[in-house]
């Protein structure tokens, strides 16, 4: 609990309507979207300004409180759980698009932009913002870059990081670190961003973020490959990255999730194939015309046992409206969802969709898998009830078996929900024993009191 | 006050509903008020978290948690969004009547539900008395939209511009219509709703007008009352259940094959709300009325085949259209008041930004939180004016109220009219002076 006079500073510092300490406000910040346990914060506050936000920062550094940032709470590895409970700092009233350069192609943003929103301000202006995390019409910048997020165009495009071309951020004292540039080259100093991105707020809080804007793609065709073996799909995933076609998204999904989508959203899909794929190949008009045929072909090459290509934009969004309504069709089925991303190489697709089958079948649970196996990030997504103590056990067992054959496979624990709470006791395996302990020197000399989201990413070991 | 523990058991009733939100967050994207405040507490998710710490007894301050449901416009933005498909505005209703059983309502909610609302021959006397002396306190401020305001300082009517009582409400320009089936072979229930009857009495004149001209038989019962929306989203479920009996009693058991409404809000409340929330006697009654319940446009598109095809006019005045929520989210009926717009040549529709956005009027929402509600609605305000239009059209007559308000306070000049309005001079021209 905090002292009165503490809540008072608080409201003095950061403003009388953007603190909030009553218990019922408090609770709705005790949570984000990873089925783990809640932890409610003693203090909430929401700086309107950047200054007020530095003042935060100072302020729980100064009283040795825990301080956890977020943005709209929607990261899947419980990245914003303020786990040691003290204070969050809502970052939504910090939402402004500051510039978007045309000429230069960048945007610089407060971290409380929506992602979706800085994506439609880019089209606006004929350019592209492409990082498209499944939560994008919600989840805010600051979070994509501290939580490094992807989304459905990886593959071609890249994840959040290959877009921050520069940071401003707090240190632990509320003092301004800058890093990076508004220019395309940039050699000066530390490469702070790179170690800021994906640091899941335990390094310090973003206060702006510049991000490489690209041109439009000219053009894009996209096309449905049915199959009736899982193999057969996910070895041309391999066949088409080892063809050298880069296709803008190339997302799998099997006959379970087939079959929730169709039953969800009616949209014909064939309720009997094992598997899909869903294609997009974008660029200029003569490139996307070449690369579709070749995909065609490799499709069919594989066992495909029909291609839909879509013809117009109606046709192309439908197609997409299959794979947009994987995740809420797999949701309606059961109360709990536990949406892993474990990512192998691309050419262990094949080995991955085999191994979480037979996770499925040994512990007795319904996976849907779906994903972008165009760029080796799959999502197993595990179906159950959070009440059914002894089926949660078999979950939590059930993420572990996925995690160690991603791992045996060359892969990682996460492709893009981060580290957070929920995989931190694996990190060693992934990595190393003085990988962690690396890591946490590094944690020690930036934040020597532990304020910033203690916790995360590395304070626990398995 | 009764024993928590009665709350939480009574809360456990939610529990299947509860846990079926997985707190993706993904409502924050569409809610009004949560785009104003940026606050957990005002989205859907934050609320269903609140419901289920008090539920698990992590939540000991019951009247907080409802002071936070209650900021909330039951726009149903949230349901219509949600991946796992909560059904967020059953949750939160039925919340609402556990939480008011638990705490009491509050004294003037109390004796204006209980007193006025569920007593339609009294609401109607009163109303009327007030029509009469309501230009002694008012003044009118925007002929266009038909707005006044307060002549005096006011703490109830604050800065609104709102439209004033009819001077003769439906129910005294027609009691009641008991008309066969004409050239259509259909016949009509129609329940007119309180803020049709007492506020835009034209609009359900429209309605007739065009019924009679296709052919369709009326059946309007007299001495209509509300139909219990205000009562059900405070949590009286008594007086909300009495407007469910009342109206039963004289709808379901006549010779009628599609009840109809003019307002959105009815038509959702009867359709969706009176089934799901009304008393277990009454349930098969009130479901069996829910089926053949539509909205006039509807109606009148899917069952009349009214709409002429559409004939452009290049002289047509602008109108643009607004979807209300209970219309739209709640129905899913979108196309057909726009098919009735076009049907009238002197008009052309043109589409504004956002048009299924919530204008933020939340019936009981605009009276307690009005600052909140009318932020929300200038969003609307500005849609609207930046088409260019002179008309603005929606099947709601709480919406009208709304937009009316900010159109009237930003100065513009462009009439708030329904649709059946609209589609009915297609016949008959303009129709006349409103009172």
């Amino acid at each position: 609990m905090l002292t009165k006079a503490l809540v008072r500073e608080f409201k003095a510092q950061i403003g009388e309507d953007s603190v909030f300490s009553d218990p019922t406000d408090l609770i709705t910040y005790s949570y984000d979207a990873a089925p783990l346990e809640p932890v409610t914060p003693a203090l909430v506050v929401r700086p309107a300004t950047g200054e007020a936000l530095s003042r935060a920062v100072r302020l729980c550094n100064q009283n040795r409180l825990p301080l956890t940032v977020r943005g709209a709470g929607t990261n899947l590895s419980g990245g914003t759980v303020p786990l040691a409970g003290g204070v969050v700092v809502v970052t939504n009233g910090l939402n402004r698009i500051l510039e978007i350069n045309s000429e230069d192609m960048y945007a610089v943003v407060e971290p409380g932009v929506v992602t979706a929103k800085l994506a439609a301000a880019a089209q606006a202006q004929g350019l592209f913002y492409p990082p498209d995390p499944g939560s994008q019409a919600v989840s805010t910048l600051g979070g994509n870059v501290a939580e490094n997020a992807g989304g459905l165009r990886g593959l071609k495009y890249g994840v959040t990081r290959d877009y921050v071309m520069g940071l401003q951020f707090f240190d632990v004292n509320g003092e301004t670190i800058k890093t990076g540039s508004r220019t395309v080259k940039c050699a000066t100093g530390y490469n702070l961003a790179g170690l800021l991105v994906g640091s899941e707020g335990t390094l310090g809080v973003f206060s702006q973020i510049t991000l490489k804007l690209i041109p439009q793609p000219a053009d894009q065709r996209a096309m449905m490959a049915v199959f009736d073996h899982a193999d057969r799909a996910s070895e041309t995933v391999s066949a088409i990255i080892a063809g050298h076609i880069v296709p803008a998204t190339l997302e799998f999904m099997d006959n379970f999730t087939i079959r929730a989508v169709e039953d969800f959203s009616h949209v014909g899909l064939p309720v009997d194939a094992a598997a899909l794929l869903l294609i997009e190949v974008d660029g200029h008009p003569a490139q996307v015309g070449e690369d579709a045929e070749r995909v065609e072909a490799l499709c069919r090459q594989h066992g495909a046992v029909s291609i839909r290509v879509a013809r117009d934009a109606v046709e192309r969004t439908k197609v997409w409206e299959a794979r947009r309504s994987a995740l809420s069709a797999l949701a309606k089925l059961k109360p709990t969802l536990v949406l892993e991303d474990a990512t192998v190489p691309r050419s262990k697709i094949p080995d991955m969709v085999k191994a979480v089958n037979e996770i499925s079948r040994e512990y007795r649970l319904s996976i849907g898998t779906f994903g972008h196996a165009g760029d080796g990030n799959l999502h197993p997504t595990i179906l159950t009830d959070k009440r059914d103590k002894a089926e949660w056990e078999r979950v939590e067992q059930a993420i572990a078996a996925i995690f160690d054959r991603a791992l045996a496979l060359g892969g990682t624990l996460s492709g893009e929900h981060g580290t957070g709470i929920a995989k931190a006791c694996f990190l060693e395996k992934e990595t190393s024993p003085a990988t962690i302990l690396y890591s946490q020197r590094i944690k020690k000399a930036l934040d020597p009191n532990n304020i910033l989201n203690p916790g995360k990413i590395i304070a626990a070991t398995a | 006050m009764a024993d928590i523990r009665e709350l939480r058991r009574l809360m456990r009733q939610l529990e299947d509903q509860l846990v079926v939100c997985m707190r993706c967050g993904m409502c924050q994207a569409v809610c009004p008020v949560f785009a104003q405040t940026g606050r957990e507490a005002d989205v859907a998710r934050g609320k269903l978290v609140l419901l289920d710490g008090l539920m698990q007894e992590m939540l000991n301050d019951p009247e907080a948690v409802r002071e936070r449901l209650q900021r909330c416009l039951l726009c149903g933005s949230c349901a219509a969004n949600c991946p796992s498909g909560v059904n967020v505005l059953d949750i939160f209703l039925k919340a609402r009547a556990i939480l008011a059983g638990y705490l009491g309502l509050p004294p003037l909610k109390k004796a204006v539900f209980r007193r006025l609302l569920a007593h339609p021959q009294t609401l109607d006397r009163v109303v009327e008395f007030g029509a009469v002396f309501q230009k002694l306190f008012t003044r009118p401020v925007n002929e266009i939209v038909g707005t006044s305001c307060a002549r005096f300082a006011s703490p109830l009517l604050a800065d609104r511009h709102f439209r004033t009582l009819a001077a003769v409400p439906l129910h005294r320009r027609c009691p009641s219509l008991n008309t066969p089936a004409g050239a259509s072979g259909l016949k009509v229930g129609f329940f007119v709703g309180c803020l049709i009857d007492k506020i835009f009495p034209s609009a359900a004149e429209a309605a007739l007008r065009v019924l009679e001209h296709h052919g369709v038989g009326v059946f309007l019962p007299e001495a209509q009352g509300c139909c219990g929306i205000p009562a059900v989203s405070s949590g009286d479920t008594r007086t909300f259940n009495e407007l469910v009996r009342y109206h039963l009693d004289k709808f379901d058991s006549a010779e009628f094959d599609v009840l109809v409404t003019c307002c959105a809000t009815c038509t959702s409340t009867i359709k969706k709300i009176w089934p799901s929330l009304c008393s277990e006697d009454l349930t098969a009654r009130a479901a069996a009325l829910a089926a053949r319940t539509m909205d006039i446009s509807q109606f009148l598109v899917q069952r009349v085949k009214a709409s002429a095809a559409p004939v452009p006019s290049a002289a047509g005045r602008i109108v643009t259209f607004h979807d209300s929520c209970h219309l739209k989210k709640s129905l899913g009926v979108s196309a057909e008041p726009r098919d009735l717009i076009r049907a009238n040549p002197g008009y052309t529709l043109k589409e504004m930004a956002g048009a299924d956005d919530c204008c933020g009027m939340g019936g009981s929402f605009n009276l307690e939180h009005y600052g909140l509600s009318a932020r929300i609605g200038r969003l609307k305000r500005d849609s609207i004016a930046s088409t260019g239009c002179s008309v603005v059209a929606t099947g709601c007559p709480a919406c009208m109220l709304q937009i009316s308000d900010m159109l009237s306070q930003a100065g513009d000049r462009i009439a708030v009219k329904h649709p059946i309005e609209i589609f009915a001079e297609s016949f008959y021209g303009t129709s006349p002076k409103k009172d």
